[in-house]
């Protein structure tokens, strides 16, 4: 009498979990449940941002804390001639354009960016695979510029447009004002006291140190102010946002 | 002998942990096969704040052409088939450390794991702050759960273990209250292993360093708070294997109808 009841059990649990399986499939495919599920991204965007300091500094690190060889992923090369041929001459000809909502749009060669007042910090790089990796970065504080360019009223996010390509798109991010006057936000152009490596992003790379890797953008080409996310690649405010469900803020 | 008494108006389990039991159990399964899909991104494990491919990780899954393996330091364990080369129901070969019968989704997509893993981790967490709050408030921690100065003696413990040896001393609990071995067991899940888990999983987030630091540091690196996590779901699992093994030893419909609509709770002999 048990030995049955425990055998129907022992089935029954095995056919639940084959059906359990192809349910959360099925429940996966349906784009009303993905939006139930997303909707624990705007939980976790209110609540990090309401558990600290609004402008808190992710932790720095000393440089005997750093990763031997920091790990780049993503783009390792934008690949294209305009690229190869910037890179041949040390990126000397690299324009930073900020477009879009400001009241003085303006470009930066790399020129004036290096004789701007510089931040260096040694940050933890939190990749969404899992993966970390220390290392000491130098650029232009992101408030320098967005200070000299002069924002409009409307503004509401920053686009990052970059050189890069994947997939035959565009890479693209997107943070909002918050994170862009965060202190920690800098256009990094030095890794480890030395020149960005191509495969890092060079020449400019944005360093937003309270969210997740793929909001990092590399190979960064222009910096276009908007009102909303809407009109931008897919709207989603990002690459990974537009090909895959990644979510725009990635503070976990 | 005095007879057994049964209390009336108390149910063995009270609603609100058979409410909570059976969320719980659902947000631990979606957690820990979304948790796997995760895993997925990047099979392996460190010690510290920092860990990458080029760095040593103690514990990782990996692939070759024909084989998968699982390596803890030194020693490397062949898994093939089913971890790291397994075959998909298509018959195809796939690569991924965990296969597709452990995950959620069942092909690999870290955005839907994520999405999966943090929608479950706020019913589960706000589920389990509920629980704690209300159990320590309607006294089922204390009056079911605290364990008395006499039970901590090693000889009280030797003697509940050499009882749960025999199946047909586990056959007769199930009515009176916990004993030592059940009470460490519960304890220890709900107020140390399931904590546990929120808080490695917090410490993991780079909003979270911003927020409080000290919560990164107290795991010891964000790559340590990541092995802790995945340690704390291994030890969950084995918790879960145990526990459906004594219900379906001490009388598995008992034990379910119990667990659904509430049972019978008996005093012990006076």
């Amino acid at each position: 009498m048990t030995i049955i009841t425990r055998r129907k059990l022992i089935t029954s649990a095995a056919i639940g979990a084959g059906g359990l399986l192809s349910g959360c499939d099925a429940l996966n495919r349906s784009s009303t449940f993905q939006d139930v599920l997303a909707s624990a991204e705007t939980a976790n965007f209110a609540v990090q941002r309401a558990l600290g300091d609004r402008m808190a500094l992710a932790s720095e690190y000393t440089l005997a804390d750093r990763s031997p060889n920091f790990r780049a992923n993503g783009t390792r090369d934008p690949g294209t001639a305009d690229y190869a041929s910037s890179a041949a001459q040390g990126f000397a000809d690299w324009q930073l354009r900020l477009t879009g909502l400001f009241k003085k749009p303006q470009q930066f060669s790399m020129a004036a960016l290096l004789s701007m007042p510089q931040r260096t910090q040694i940050t933890r790089h939190d990749c969404v695979e899992g993966w970390s990796a220390i290392g000491q970065w130098t650029g232009v504080p992101l408030k320098i510029l967005l200070d000299l360019a002069q924002l409009q009223g409307s503004a509401q996010f920053l686009v990052f447009h970059c050189a890069d390509r994947l997939g035959g798109r565009p890479y693209y991010e997107s943070i909002d004002l918050l994170d862009g006057f965060h202190p920690q936000t800098i256009l990094a152009h030095r890794l480890n006291g030395e020149s960005l490596p191509i495969e890092n992003g060079a020449p400019l790379r944005l360093r937003v140190e309270r969210q997740l890797g793929y909001k990092h953008a590399k190979y960064v080409t222009g910096i276009e102010a908007v009102a909303s996310l809407a009109g931008i690649g897919e709207g989603k405010g990002g690459y990974w946002q537009d090909v895959a469900n990644y979510e725009w803020y990635a503070g976990i | 002998m005095p007879e057994e008494t049964i209390i009336p108006a108390q149910p063995r389990h009270r609603l609100t942990t058979r409410i909570w039991h059976w969320i719980n159990a659902l947000c631990l399964i979606t957690l820990l096969m979304s948790g796997l899909t995760i895993f997925n991104a990047h099979p392996r494990l460190y010690w510290g704040e920092y860990g990458a491919n080029g760095d040593y990780a103690w514990m990782a899954v990996g692939s070759s052409d024909t084989m998968g393996y699982l390596r803890f330091g030194d020693l490397r364990i062949e898994t093939t088939g089913v971890l790291g080369n397994w075959q998909d129901d298509q018959g195809r070969t796939q690569k991924w450390a965990f296969p597709g019968w452990a995950t959620i989704p069942s092909s690999y997509s870290l955005a839907d794991g994520r999405r999966w893993h943090f929608f479950f981790a706020w019913i589960f967490s706000v589920g389990l702050g509920l629980f704690i709050l209300r159990s320590l408030w309607n006294r089922h921690v204390q009056q079911d759960l605290r364990i008395g100065l006499q039970e901590w003696r090693p000889s009280a413990i030797w003697n509940s273990i050499k009882s749960h040896l025999k199946l047909s001393n586990i056959r007769q609990t199930g009515e009176q209250g916990y004993n030592i071995i059940q009470k460490l067991s519960y304890v220890g899940v709900i107020f140390v292993l399931l904590p546990s888990m929120i808080f490695s999983g917090l410490a993991m987030s780079p909003a979270m360093d911003a927020n409080w630091p000290l919560l990164t540091d107290i795991f010891g690196g964000r790559q340590s708070a990541r092995s802790l996590h995945f340690i704390a779901a291994f030890l969950l699992v084995l918790f879960f294997f145990v526990h459906i093994a004594m219900v379906l030893v001490s009388g598995p419909v008992r034990q379910m109808t119990a667990m659904i609509f509430g049972g019978k709770r008996k005093e012990p002999p006076a």
